[in-house]
């Protein structure tokens, strides 16, 4: 059905007025203006590289948009990238750890500081908000501590092709990143598990009594959270080539804004991977385009920051009507 | 917890002595045990000048940590708050340095961050937005918006006359009188006056206050406006002690401020809290900040004190409300 005819019967089809579709187009938008704006923009090179930049904060806004779908809330992410970034650095330097090692260490204990935040939640009972907000001084505080503000550089060369090389053509790192949005996409639409993430954040005593483990659900979730921001810490790493104890910082908005402007309801149990992606999507052009038509980079903050609170307020105001 | 519990729990008129005889107390025994703690340790804790530096540079982190327990008790969070009193500071400073009369730039951060609370507070209680969104767009879009506006200068040269904290009343430096007279005056007001106890109400259980003729929207929007009036009073206490005025506030400041109010007996559930105990609160983790310093532990490892700290007040806060609940 064309725009025309849709706007002729007054009665616009369902996927047009979906918050991704709008989105969507407002991306496409948005690209062909800024491309007329500046001639570097629509450039092969430069999108790869935006993609590259993405990376991280894609990494971590896909289990972000899990926890969000629960109902719940994960600010700190960026706290535990410096984390994990740190024990890379700390572990290769000074346990000795081979490099390999230090990787797969890097990521456990991102995946550790995500489960004791999980932990906490389902068995403590203390709201997520509240629970990662002293997690994020926590997790910061040791990644300051540990490292005493000292930085770690000097890696050897073949760990830079994951944060720097590319693959035919691609950058290493947004094929990890594209591999992971299927497989996070996937799992959400197609899976128990992701029907589950669903049904708790629509209800979540509806879902205790529809015998689903809802504890254990959200416990992996909150992992998974640490996990991808891991994961993240060491694409940084390679792509930066230094471990910093202020790494991460302010990630936690980049990515909330990334999941709630892709239309992940922030109460929960609504939301897509697919939604997200173009959040991710948009954040990174927005970012991109305005640097490239001479606006400073604090600037750009201020952008992202209305950007989500507009988008929530264009997504509630849009449910209030369907209701 | 059910909605019974969350009101009877909020502690009632005239028990503000009993209530006090709790998180308060404990509080300052810890404040006082730490003293002698670090004082055996190193006697040079214990000296005027550091206890008079400890006051003196963390009174704001008090004041704004008032305003702070009103929005938590009311159930919900702002953690924009540092970056308000970054913009308000050079608001200040700026006027300061331009020549306005003094009495301007005082009252000026005062206005200015009634004026973008209470902005934030009407979104949240009327837009239903939650505050986490809400604050959080505007810890970036303020935080942003003022490097881009000052291109990271410093403010200097500020005038004489400007520097409220210098001043001092019988011999009480100026940051501790406000610092005291405003954590007194709002414990009162929140306990004794009908629109106080209307915070405690909206956060225990905002459909049980509004039945109780309270309006939960109105609360809120006065709670935000309140919070940004302590605000632009902490911004006075700490601005107008500076020489050199930064775009920029200590990292993690919204964090230290929460932190006060939480580990002070807010309860992160709403409802429950006094503001006496945030300000001993904050004068305990300044003191902590301090005391690790004299004894010889690297002052990078502050953050994961308070990060350890707050996670323990919140963890036995809800475990205590929860045994408090079952016994109920």
């Amino acid at each position: 059905m064309s725009l025309a005819s849709a706007a002729l019967t007054h009665r616009m089809p369902r996927w047009l007025v979906r918050h991704e579709t709008i989105l969507a187009i407002i991306l496409i938008v948005a690209l062909i203006g800024l491309g007329a704006l500046n001639d570097k923009f629509l450039t092969v090179d430069n999108l790869l590289n935006q993609g590259r930049l993405m990376t991280e904060i894609g990494l971590i806004a896909l289990p972000m948009t899990f926890v969000i779908v629960t109902g719940g809330i994960d600010l700190s992410v960026g706290a535990i990238v410096g984390l994990s970034a740190i024990m890379l650095g700390y572990s290769w330097k000074n346990f000795g750890f081979p490099l390999p090692l230090a990787i797969v260490f890097a990521l456990v204990v991102g995946g550790v500081a995500g489960f004791v935040n999980g932990l906490v939640i389902t068995r403590v009972k203390v709201p997520p908000l509240i629970m990662t907000i002293a997690t994020l001084a926590l997790y910061r505080g040791l990644a300051e501590g540990i490292s005493q503000a000292r930085s770690v550089r000097g890696y050897p060369e073949w760990f830079y092709v994951l944060g720097q090389g590319s693959i035919f053509g691609v950058p290493t790192q947004l094929l990890i990143l594209i591999l992971l949005i299927v497989v996070a996409g996937v799992a959400l639409d197609r899976t128990t598990f992701g029907r589950a993430l669903y049904a708790i954040g629509a209800n979540e005593t509806a879902a205790r009594f529809s015998a689903l483990n809802v504890d254990r659900t959200k416990l992996i979730v909150y992992t998974l959270s640490g996990l991808a921001s891991g994961l993240a810490a060491i694409v940084l790493v390679s792509r930066v080539t230094t471990t910093r104890m202020d790494m991460g910082m302010g990630y936690e908005l980049d990515v909330i804004a990334a999941v709630v402007l892709g239309g992940t309801s922030i109460f929960g149990g609504s939301g897509t991977i697919w939604g997200t992606v173009i959040g991710l999507v948009m954040i990174q052009l927005l970012k991109n385009g305005l640097a490239l038509t001479g606006v400073k980079g604090d600037a750009t903050i201020v952008v992202i920051g209305l950007a989500l609170i507009l988008s929530v307020l264009i997504a509630s105001s849009l449910q209030g009507r369907r209701e | 917890m059910t909605a019974v519990a969350a009101v009877t729990h909020a502690p009632a008129r005239g028990s503000l002595l009993r209530r006090f005889a709790t998180q308060e107390a404990l509080l300052a025994l810890a404040i006082i045990a730490l003293a002698v703690v670090v004082g055996l340790i190193n006697p040079r804790f214990l000296a005027a000048r550091n206890l008079s530096d400890i006051l003196l540079g963390n009174a704001y982190i008090a004041v704004a940590a008032i305003g702070m327990s009103m929005v938590i008790i009311s159930g919900n969070i702002d953690i924009s708050v540092g970056a308000l009193i970054g913009v308000l500071a050079t608001l200040s400073g700026s006027l300061a340095v331009a020549g306005a009369p003094v009495l301007v730039t005082w009252l000026a951060p005062l206005a200015l961050g009634i004026v973008v609370m209470a902005a934030q507070g009407a979104v949240v209680a009327y837009l239903r937005i939650p505050a986490i969104v809400v604050t959080l767009g505007m810890l970036s879009i303020l935080k942003g918006g003022l490097i881009s506006v000052t291109g990271g200068k410093w403010i200097t040269d500020l005038p004489a006359s400007f520097h409220l904290a210098d001043l001092s009343i019988f011999g009480i430096p100026m940051p501790v009188v406000i610092m005291a007279t405003a954590t007194v005056l709002a414990a009162l007001w929140m306990w004794y006056s009908p629109r106080g106890r209307a915070i405690y109400a909206t956060g225990g259980n905002a459909e049980a206050a509004r039945l109780c003729g309270v309006d939960p929207q109105r609360t809120i929007v006065m709670v935000f406006a309140l919070h940004g009036f302590f605000a632009g009073l902490a911004t006075l206490v700490y601005a107008t002690q500076l020489r050199v005025i930064q775009s920029t506030t200590p990292a993690g400041l919204e964090l230290t401020i929460i932190t006060a109010s939480v580990v002070g007996g807010v309860s992160i559930l709403g409802g429950v809290g006094t503001v006496i105990g945030s300000t001993l609160a904050a004068i305990l983790i300044a003191e902590i900040t301090s005391a690790l310093v004299f004894v010889n532990v690297s002052p990078y490892w502050t953050d994961a004190v308070r990060g350890a700290l707050i996670l323990a007040t919140v963890i036995v806060d809800i475990m205590r409300r929860r045994r408090r609940a079952e016994r109920g």
